[in-house]
C-alpha cells in the first residue's frame, strides 16, 4: 500500500505537477496562436518570438522594481512588470500590423503570404531580443520558491517519496485559470467579443452587418500581447528565459493549437495539456515508478524511457504530424490548416 | 418619387459589362421581384443596388438620396438590410447571437425587434440557443432573413431566398415575406421559382442579359404569353 502511495507520489512530483504547470503555459501560448488563426486566418510563426519580447520587457521591469526595492513578498516581482510587458508588446504587435500585415490586406493576399511575413516579424525580434538583453538564460524570479516541499511532505506524511510544488507552478496555474475564464467571458458576453467571433465565422457577413474589420484586428493583436506576455513571463518564472527556448516553443504551441482545432480556444487548452502531458510521459524515466508497483524481482535493469528527454520536442513533432495526417481539423473540429 | 430607383445601371465585376441600362424600380412596401434565366444579370442588378458591383453609369436613389457611392456597410446604415443566397448565417454562432449582429449597429434596446422577429418566425424562438449550423436549410433562411430585420430596414433585398428549399417551406417563406412587406418594408427579389414569385409581386422585372425585357406586374407578367413561353413553362 506504502509502495502505491509513493509511487504517485514520484508520478505527481515528476510528471502530473510539472505536466500540468506545462501546460497552462501552452495553452495560453495555443490561444494566442489560435486566435490569429481563427480571426486573422494566418499561421503566426512569430508567436515564440513575441513571448519572448514581452518576456524581455517584463524582465527589465522586474529589475528595474528589483533595484527600487519593491516586491511582492512570497510572489515574484516579475507581476508587479507584467501590465508594462503587456504594453510594449501591444504597441509592438499593433505597429507590425500597421506597417506590415495591413499591406498585405489592401492586396488581399494568400494566408500563405501572411505567414512568412510573420516569418520575417520573427526574425526581427529575434534580432531585438538578443540586441537588447543577450542570447544568454536570464533568471527573474524571486519570492518564495516554493509552496510545498518535498521534503516537507516526506516528514509530514512519512513516505519515501514527496511532492514539491513550487510558487511558479502554482502561479502558472492559477493566472492560466484566471485568464482563460476572463478571456471566455469576453469572447461570449461582450459585443466587442461576439463581433470577433462573427468576423471568424464568415468574415463577408460580418462586414455586410456593420462590424469594423480593423477594430477586430486591434483587439485581436491586443489580445495576443496579454496572452503571449503573460504565458511567456510565466514560463520564465517556471524555468528561465533564453530567447533560443522561446523560438523552440513554436514547435509545442502549435502542436498544442493544431491538436485542439485550429481557431477554437478551448482546443487550444485541451491541446496545451495533451502535448504537456504527452512530452513528460513519453520522456520521463519510469524505473523506480516500476519499481514501487511491481513484486520484488521484476524490479526492471534500465530506464524504462521511451525516449530520452532530449527528445521531447519530438514528441510534439510526432504528435503534430500524425494529427494533421489523420485528423486534421483537430479535436475539437476547427478549421482545417 | 419612388422609393427606390435604380436607373440606368451599366456595369460589370471587371473589363466586361454584365448590366445594360437596366432599370429597377420599387415603392414603399412593395414587393418587387427579380426573373429572367440563368446568366441574366439578376442577382448582379440587386448587388448593383446594394453597391457590391460598382456601376460606372447609372445611379441609385433611394428615398430621393443619391446613394450610388456609398459602400454596402454605409447603405445598410441607411436603411438597407441585404440577405445573400449562401453563407447568410454565422453557424458557429446561436440563432439569437445571429440575430444580435444583425443589429449590431444599433445602440438602443434590440429585444422588441428581436420578438417581432421571433413572432414572424415561431420555429426560431424554439432553437434561439442552437447554434445556426445546425438548423435545417429553411430555418437557415429563415435566421438569414430574421438577421437582416433586426436593423428594421426600409428596403430587405432578398437573393433567390428559396433557392434549395423544399415546395412547403417555400410556401412559408413567401408567406413571411408577403407579412414583412406589409409592416411597409419594401422587398426587392430575386427569384428562380418566377411562378411563386410572380404571383406574389406588386412589380415584376423580367431581365434577359442584363437587360430589361418585360416590366409590369406580377399578375399581368404571369399572364403575358411570351413570358410563360419563355420562362414559365407555358
Amino acid at each position: 500500500m506504502e509502495d502505491l502511495l509513493n509511487a504517485f507520489l514520484l508520478m505527481s512530483n515528476f510528471v502530473f505537477v510539472p505536466a500540468i504547470a506545462y501546460g497552462s503555459q501552452l495553452a495560453l501560448g495555443a490561444v494566442g496562436v489560435t486566435l490569429v488563426y481563427g480571426i486573422l486566418r494566418f499561421s503566426n510563426f512569430a508567436h515564440g518570438d513575441i513571448m519572448a519580447f514581452g518576456t524581455m520587457v517584463v524582465i527589465l521591469f522586474t529589475w528595474l522594481f528589483q533595484s527600487y526595492g519593491i516586491n511582492l513578498g512570497p510572489l515574484p516581482t516579475a507581476l508587479v512588470a507584467l501590465p508594462f510587458g503587456i504594453l510594449a508588446t501591444a504597441i509592438f504587435l499593433l505597429g507590425s500590423d500597421k506597417f506590415v500585415y495591413k499591406f498585405y490586406r489592401e492586396k488581399k493576399a494568400v494566408p500563405v503570404t501572411y505567414l512568412i511575413a510573420s516569418v520575417g516579424i520573427m526574425f526581427v525580434l529575434n534580432g531585438i531580443v538578443r540586441f537588447i538583453i543577450g542570447p544568454d538564460d536570464q533568471r527573474f524570479a524571486d519570492g518564495e520558491r516554493f509552496i510545498i516541499k518535498a521534503k516537507t511532505m516526506k516528514q509530514y506524511l512519512g513516505t519515501a517519496e514527496g511532492v514539491s510544488i513550487k510558487v511558479s507552478q502554482g502561479l502558472a496555474v492559477v493566472t492560466a485559470v484566471i485568464v482563460v475564464v476572463a478571456l471566455f467571458w469576453f469572447l461570449n458576453k461582450t459585443r466587442t467579443g461576439k463581433s470577433m467571433r462573427a468576423f471568424s465565422d464568415n468574415e463577408d457577413l460580418a462586414l455586410l452587418s456593420g462590424i469594423s474589420p480593423d477594430k477586430v484586428v486591434s483587439v485581436t493583436w491586443i489580445l495576443v500581447a496579454i496572452l503571449a506576455t503573460i504565458a511567456g513571463t510565466l514560463y520564465g518564472l517556471d524555468k528561465s528565459f533564453k530567447p533560443f527556448t522561446y523560438f523552440m516553443l513554436l514547435l509545442p504551441i502549435f502542436a498544442s493549437a493544431i491538436v485542439g482545432g485550429l481557431g477554437n480556444p478551448l482546443g487550444a487548452i485541451a491541446g496545451g495539456f495533451v502535448i504537456a502531458f504527452s512530452e513528460i510521459m513519453i520522456t520521463y524515466p519510469y524505473k523506480k515508478f516500476v519499481a514501487y508497483i511491481v513484486p520484488g524481482d521484476w524490479k526492471p535493469e534500465g530506464l524504462v524511457q521511451l525516449l530520452a528527454t532530449d527528445y521531447k520536442f519530438a514528441v510534439s513533432f510526432i504528435i503534430l504530424v500524425l494529427v494533421l495526417l489523420f485528423k486534421p481539423t483537430g479535436i475539437f473540429a476547427g478549421k482545417s490548416v | 418619387m419612388s422609393y427606390l430607383i435604380g436607373e440606368n445601371m451599366t456595369g460589370g465585376y471587371g473589363a466586361a459589362d454584365i448590366l445594360h441600362g437596366c432599370n429597377i424600380v420599387a415603392e414603399r412596401g412593395e414587393i418587387a421581384v427579380i426573373v429572367g434565366p440563368n446568366g441574366a444579370g439578376k442577382s448582379t442588378a440587386m448587388k448593383a443596388i446594394f453597391g457590391m458591383l460598382n456601376i460606372h453609369t447609372g445611379s441609385i436613389i433611394l428615398d430621393g438620396e443619391d446613394i450610388t457611392r456609398l459602400s454596402p456597410q454605409a447603405r445598410v446604415a441607411k436603411g438597407m438590410a441585404f440577405v445573400p443566397q449562401t453563407a447568410n448565417v454565422f453557424p458557429s454562432m446561436s440563432v439569437e447571437e445571429n440575430l444580435e449582429m444583425g443589429a449590431f449597429l444599433r445602440r438602443d434596446d434590440i429585444s422588441k425587434t428581436m420578438d417581432e422577429v421571433f413572432d414572424l418566425f415561431p420555429i426560431l424562438k424554439d432553437k434561439r440557443s442552437q447554434n445556426a449550423g445546425e438548423l435545417s436549410g429553411g430555418q437557415r433562411q429563415q435566421v438569414a432573413v430574421g438577421r437582416a430585420l433586426m436593423t428594421q430596414p426600409k428596403v430587405l433585398m432578398l437573393d433567390e431566398p428559396t433557392a434549395g428549399v423544399s415546395p412547403i417551406v417555400m410556401d412559408e417563406l413567401f408567406d413571411n415575406i408577403i407579412e414583412v412587406a406589409k409592416t411597409g418594408i419594401t422587398i426587392l427579389m430575386v427569384e428562380q421559382n418566377a411562378r411563386q414569385a410572380l404571383n406574389i409581386a406588386d412589380k415584376g422585372y423580367v431581365m434577359v442579359q442584363g437587360r430589361n425585357k418585360f416590366t409590369d406586374t406580377g399578375e399581368v407578367l404571369l399572364n403575358n404569353p411570351e413570358v410563360r413561353k419563355s420562362f414559365l413553362g407555358g
